[in-house]
C-alpha cells in the first residue's frame, strides 16, 4: 500500500478526488471519524484556494510518523501569483476573494500544524499537519 | 450529478450526494430553484445528510439557495448536517447564519409545516 498520493488540481472535479483520496488515507492511518471530516474539509478549502488564486497545483498527502504517533502532512502547492502579505492572509476574517475562501486561518484551526511559504510570482506552498490521537 | 428533487404535498426534498462537485452544487441550486417556481413550492428541505465536506464554497451555495427561495416567498430548511460535518463547519468558521436548520426529513417537513401555518 502507498503511503501517500499526490493529486494535481486543474478543475472542481479534482478537489473532490482529492479530499476523497485523502478520507481514505486518513482513514487506513487510524485518525477518528471526526478528524478524517476535519482533514477533508482542510483539503477541500487548499485545494479550493489553489484553483482560485493560481489556476492550478498539486495537492500532495503523505504518512508522517512522530514517534509512536502516525500523522499525515497535506501540501498544496502552486504556481500561482504568491500571496502579496502573508501576515495579512493569515489573519482572522481576511479575504481578497470576495468571501468565496475563508482563507487560511480556517484552514489551521483544522490542523495541528501549518505553514505558508509564498513568494511574489513563484507560487504558494501550504504544509499543514495532523496527528492521531493516542 | 444531479441532485434528485421530489415533491411532497407543497413541499419540495432535495437529497444531496456525498461527492458533489462545485459544478453539482451550480446545478443543484438551479434546479431547486427553477422547481420552486415550476411546482408552486411553499417550502424546500434540503437533505444533507449523506454529505461528508461542507466547506466555503458549499456553505455559500447553500446559502444562496436558501436566500434565494426566500425572494419567490418560499421557506428552505436545511437537514442532515451530520456531528462531524458541523464540527469542522464551525472550526473552519463557516455558518448557515439566517438558513433554517433541522436534525432530519421528519423534523424538516414538521418545521414547513409550522411555517406555513403563521402565513395567511
Amino acid at each position: 500500500m502507498k503511503d501517500g498520493f499526490e493529486v494535481p488540481i486543474r478543475a472542481d472535479g479534482d478537489i473532490v478526488v482529492a479530499r476523497q483520496q485523502g478520507r481514505v488515507l486518513a482513514s487506513r492511518l487510524g485518525f477518528s471519524s471526526s478528524d478524517l471530516t476535519l482533514i477533508a474539509t482542510a483539503i477541500s478549502e487548499l485545494a479550493r484556494n489553489i484553483l482560485q488564486y493560481a489556476g492550478m497545483g498539486e495537492i500532495a498527502v503523505t504518512h508522517v510518523v512522530d514517534g509512536p504517533r502516525p500523522g499525515l502532512v497535506i501540501i498544496a502547492r502552486d504556481k500561482g501569483p504568491g500571496i502579496t502579505d502573508l501576515r495579512k492572509a493569515l489573519q482572522e476574517g481576511y479575504s481578497t476573494s470576495g468571501g468565496l475562501g475563508l482563507g487560511l486561518p480556517g484552514v489551521r484551526r483544522l490542523m495541528d500544524e501549518f505553514e505558508v511559504a509564498s513568494e511574489m510570482g513563484q507560487g504558494t506552498t501550504v504544509t499543514a499537519k495532523k496527528w492521531t490521537r493516542c | 450529478m444531479e441532485v434528485p428533487i421530489l415533491k411532497q404535498g407543497p413541499f419540495l426534498i432535495a437529497s444531496v450526494q456525498a461527492a458533489l462537485s462545485d459544478a453539482d452544487l451550480w446545478q443543484m441550486r438551479k434546479a431547486i430553484v427553477e422547481q420552486v417556481v415550476k411546482r408552486r413550492a411553499r417550502g424546500v428541505i434540503v437533505d444533507i445528510t449523506s454529505v461528508d465536506v461542507v466547506d466555503s464554497f458549499a456553505t455559500r451555495m447553500l446559502r444562496d439557495t436558501a436566500q434565494m427561495i426566500r425572494l419567490r416567498g418560499a421557506q428552505t430548511v436545511i437537514v442532515g448536517i451530520q456531528p462531524e460535518v458541523a464540527f469542522a463547519m464551525v472550526q473552519l468558521g463557516l455558518n448557515l447564519e439566517g438558513v433554517a436548520t433541522a436534525l432530519d426529513l421528519e423534523e424538516g417537513l414538521a418545521y414547513l409545516g409550522e411555517v406555513g401555518k403563521d402565513k395567511p
